[in-house]
């Protein structure tokens, strides 16, 4: 296990660097230059060269990322801004701010979003898809289904407006989105996001009813549950003991990835409810064409779909004793 | 005569499907004492594992309906309610299949498979039910039982998997065990040692046991009486005995000339039988086999195709064809000639 | 046999499949040695019968003798050229002389190509065009594997097993090759439909002259259809004679004990030797040392770990029948002693 983990985070590493490395060629391949916008109307070529030099691009790409990387580690002094600390993403070119605290400040809104909504898409998600399984062809299984395939053809933001609309503005049933760090108030927090998890669970509930569903049924055939229920084990041992052990693994992965893309920060979910995340900051970053902050909210992105990948894959082989890491 | 242990009387499995009802097992008798072994011969869709699965109750409800009776140790088991039948599911009968790794669950021990039937029907405990799986191991021939006890079946061989499948059936001394196939997947060396050890087995506890196979010479190897089964009913019954050496069906003596031997002559073809098994779907009218039959045109005005033949029994022996028994003698003479040169 | 220049000559055949392993950094750190080391002729319009349980080899034997699989060692030879590392390219007309049949007739065909796509397919990709046309031929080959040449355009699916193990057949003979190997092709059919195929690759090997290396673990099967057979295990050839000689006289205790496992279906003969086997097959990657069977031999002698014993023609063995053992069987003339039925007292 600790072999593995080593593995994989050297190998994450990897993927992270390349991914780093990729950003900065393709940023530089766009025809926009960030020194020009910042130079503003007037901008004699004096100017431009300080604009340059005073947000850390005056030299060429290798050594600009060279740079860049170094302060990941070491940190780094800028001209303008003084001296940032290690790990230093550096400094936004758009409101001179360091990166790192801007994602610190957004991150808890994207992490409390994610986590929320992911609780109650699971607990609903898996729910209904194990009493669908249970309920094999009969009118409950069928609502079920045709529920989920309607609620995943739902789109964020028309739930979003039409929630916000009819739970919030007319029956006052729930309180208008907006965060409050669980830290400064933990009912407010949870109020606050309480329709921005309904809404954006809605999806992801009805994806996993219908994984959970497909996965117990076929895991319900399998010859080891005939074996299981010939042993004289009641349907309910072999239904949560054998069938759903089965099942669990690709639901597990499926998780996994979903909760490393979430946490890359929901985009559509944030600008429906004017939540202030990483995924409408990296919206911004791109428009903005703000290389420091576009490198952090990527790495970020990426880090949270490595890290779960590993996680999901030292999970699976808890559950599953066929799997054997290396 | 007093009761039978096991007795099946016109036992009727049909599952509706969406292209209709197949009829699985369609009208089946029979009878086993303890101890002795019945081995059921038949191909694929012979509704020989149906039957099986009907004695346990292992078909679901919602698509199967179930005619007849099977009477266990005087217990009427089709009526019998889910929780009755849980009782007696790996307690008084039990059941091993063909595919030991995919019946066998890979996310537990094969120590905790096996304790976990023990503690369901004795109430045990944990340490008393996992020292009962370590002496079944040992029992069935897996060496350093305290050790593989917590091995997962993927660790295990196959032959060591299907010993270990034999020692989860045989944990609370069933008086019924129904082997489905159990070897089928095994190779020849292994083969015999399972035999043997379900022989072996069989004599210490007294079991009764059904085996299903498609190959005669295991038949000829564990059984006592056989069953051969044709699209879901019986087409033959007797000892081991009269039905190998003296079949008494067109399809018994068809399948055995279809095998070939290790010491019979090798510069002649095979006789198989012709076409394919029947689809229980739209099973041909008639005897179900008269398509495939060598001698359906010896039964003078279309018997064959027309009317179901009776399995007329005595004394454990008969078979269902309309041929006289002066006809068989006469067509299925040359049959000791060809198999024993 | 060795008079004449064989079809195929395969000599000190090995393949190893490696294992990887280690850290941090991955490498080879094992192999399964599958195949090690063998020595076989197919002479043309022969059968040569490969038995042997399963791990010991034989399919992948038949994946190499048909160069879907590289060698790691040895040398193929076929019609004298050696086909053993040649590329696809160079391969390319001996494919459509040495044709495979396999297993499975539900996963070896095509579920969207009709019958006559499958079947001429073969010609297609060898630009071969036979005289009257592809449809013509593939339904010469449908009425020669018994099928109804009027199903041409129907779907795999529309055939029960056997036919579809036919319409393999007829796929494999649409080049009308030399050589087809068979890897285990009637183990999947119910009994009285593996009589029909067995038939069927009978008459095709004795009227169209084809040379079959017929890969099984049935052995009264093998026995039917092959004038000679190879006995293997781990991955080795422990015994190779004509037909007659090994099942009569078997010379190495493996054959020995392999031919008195398979039950026969008679009641009445005098009951036959019984040979119980202790334990299973040893793992092919750590294989026992000397002679591979000893772990499960009951005449096993020191000689046997140190020393593995040369596939020769032992004394009393008639030419052509070899057998790798250091202790063989007596030869038939000289009763068998009886064997323990226990296995824990032969382990």
């Amino acid at each position: 296990m600790l072999r593995f983990l080593i593995r994989r985070t050297l190998g994450a590493a990897v993927i992270l660097l390349i991914i780093s490395a990729l950003v900065f060629v393709l940023f530089y391949a766009a025809p926009r230059d960030p020194a020009r916008i910042a130079c503003g109307k007037v901008c004699t070529p004096e100017t431009l060269a300080l604009v340059k030099k005073n947000l850390g691009i005056d030299h060429s790409l290798p050594v600009q990322y060279w740079d860049w990387l170094k302060g990941m580690f070491v940190g780094r002094d800028y001209a303008s801004f003084g001296h940032c600390d290690a790990p230093c993403l550096g400094y936004s070119f758009q409101n001179r701010e360091p990166v790192l605290a801007t994602i610190e400040d957004r991150f808890p809104t994207t992490l409390s979003l994610a986590l929320g909504s992911a609780v109650v898409f699971l607990i609903f998600g898996v729910g209904t898809g194990m009493l669908a399984a249970v309920k094999q062809g009969k009118p409950l299984d069928k609502i079920a289904s045709s529920a989920s395939l309607i609620a995943s053809s739902m789109q964020i933001y028309v739930v979003g407006v039409l929630a916000t609309y009819f739970l919030v503005d007319q029956w006052h049933l729930l309180d208008r989105a907006n965060y409050t760090p669980f830290t400064d108030d933990p009912g407010k927090w949870f109020t606050g996001l309480l329709v921005p998890w309904l809404v954006l669970s809605l999806i992801f509930t009805a994806n996993y009813t219908r994984m959970t569903r497909s996965q117990m049924v076929e895991s319900l055939s399998e010859d080891y549950v005939r074996t299981a229920r010939a042993k004289g084990l009641s349907r309910r041992t072999v239904f949560f003991r054998f069938a759903w052990r089965g099942a669990m693994g690709p639901i597990i992965t499926i998780f996994g990835l979903d909760l490393g893309v979430l946490l890359g920060g929901a985009i559509i979910t944030e600008s429906t409810f004017s939540l202030q995340g990483i995924g409408r900051l990296s919206v911004k970053a791109v428009g903005t064409n703000d290389l420091p902050m576009l490198l952090g909210v990527v790495l970020v992105a990426a880090a949270a779909i490595v890290i779960f990948n590993i996680i999901v894959d030292a999970v699976y082989a808890l559950i599953d004793p066929r799997v054997r890491l290396a | 005569m007093s009761t039978p242990f096991l007795s099946l009387r016109d036992l009727k499995v049909h599952f509706s499907t969406e292209d209709g009802v197949v009829k699985a097992v369609d009208g089946l008798s029979f009878d086993l004492e303890k101890g002795k072994t019945l081995g059921i011969v038949g191909e694929s869709g012979s509704g020989k594992s149906v039957t099986n699965m009907a004695i346990l109750g292992l078909h679901d409800p919602r698509n199967t309906t179930m005619d007849g009776e099977i009477v266990l140790d005087g217990k009427e088991l089709i009526s019998a309610s889910e929780t009755e039948l849980e009782k007696l599911r790996g307690n008084k009968m039990s059941m091993i299949f063909q595919d030991a790794l995919a019946s066998l669950s890979p996310y537990h021990t094969i120590g905790a498979q096996i304790a976990e039937t023990y503690r369901k029907h004795t109430g045990s405990s944990k340490k008393e039910a996992r020292d009962r799986a370590i002496e079944m191991l040992r029992r069935v021939g897996i060496p350093q039982p305290d050790v593989r006890v917590d091995d997962y079946p993927h660790q295990f061989s196959g032959g060591m998997r299907q010993r270990a499948m034999i020692a989860m059936a045989l944990v609370c001394d069933p008086e019924l065990l129904i082997a489905d196939e159990p070897t089928t997947a095994l190779d020849v060396t292994v083969q015999a040692q399972i035999m043997d050890l379900l022989k072996d087995l069989q004599q210490e506890f007294g079991t009764a046991i059904i085996f299903i196979t498609h190959d005669l010479g295991v038949i000829a190897d564990i059984a006592d009486d056989v069953l051969v089964m044709y699209g879901g009913r019986c087409v033959e019954r007797g000892t081991k005995k009269q039905v190998l050496s003296a079949p008494d069906h067109p399809y018994t003596l068809g399948l055995l000339n279809s095998m070939p031997s290790l010491d019979g002559p090798v510069d002649v073809p095979l006789s198989p039988i012709p076409g394919s098994p029947p689809s229980l779907l739209n099973p041909p009218t008639g005897c179900r086999f008269h398509p495939r039959c060598a001698f359906a045109e010896k039964v003078s005005g279309g018997l064959c195709s027309s009317e179901q033949p009776k399995l007329e029994v005595t004394e454990g022996r008969g078979s269902a064809c309309h041929l006289t028994s002066d006809q068989k003698r006469d067509l299925f003479a040359d049959f000791a000639a060809t198999r024993h040169n | 046999m060795s008079n004449t220049n064989p079809l195929l000559d395969v000599s000190g055949l090995t393949k190893h499949f490696p294992i990887k392993g280690g850290f941090p950094i991955r490498r080879t750190v094992g192999a399964v040695q599958a195949v090690d080391g063998l020595d076989f002729q197919v002479a043309e319009g022969e059968s040569l019968g490969l038995v042997g349980e399963s791990g010991c080899g034989k399919s992948t034997t038949g994946r190499l003798i048909t160069r879907l699989l590289e060698p790691t060692g040895g040398k193929v030879t076929y019609r004298g050229q050696d086909i053993t590392h040649a590329n696809r390219k160079q391969l390319a007309p001996i494919r459509s002389e040495i044709q495979m049949i396999f297993q499975d007739p539900y996963a070896s065909l095509n579920p969207r190509q009709t019958v006559g796509k499958i079947i001429s397919g073969p010609m297609e990709i060898n630009d071969i065009n036979p005289e009257g046309g592809r449809e013509k031929r593939v339904r010469e080959l449908l009425e020669i594997v018994g099928l109804n040449p009027e199903h041409y355009n129907r779907f795999p699916h529309e055939f029960s097993g056997g036919q579809r193990q036919r319409i393999g057949v007829a796929r494999a003979l649409a080049l009308e090759p030399k050589l087809i190997v068979a890897d285990e092709p009637v183990s999947a059919l119910d009994v009285s439909i593996q009589a029909q195929v067995v038939n069927l690759l009978q008459k095709v090997q004795k009227e169209l002259g084809i040379a079959f290396v017929f890969i099984a673990h049935d052995l009264a099967i093998v026995r039917h259809f092959s004038q000679r057979v190879a006995v293997m295990y781990l991955g080795k050839i422990v015994e190779i004679a004509d037909r007659d000689d090994l099942y009569n006289n078997p010379r190495h205790p493996y054959t020995r004990a392999l031919l008195s496992a398979v039950p026969e279906a008679t009641v009445d003969a005098e009951p036959r030797e019984r040979i119980r086997l202790a334990g299973d097959v040893p793992s092919p990657i750590n294989p026992p040392s000397g002679c591979r069977f000893r772990t499960r031999c009951w005449k096993a002698m020191e000689k046997c770990a140190s020393e593995a014993p040369p596939l020769v023609q032992v004394d009393g063995n008639k030419p052509g029948h070899l057998t790798a053992c250091h202790y063989p069987e007596a030869t038939e003339s000289v009763p068998a002693p009886r064997l323990s039925k226990d296995p824990e007292a032969a382990a």
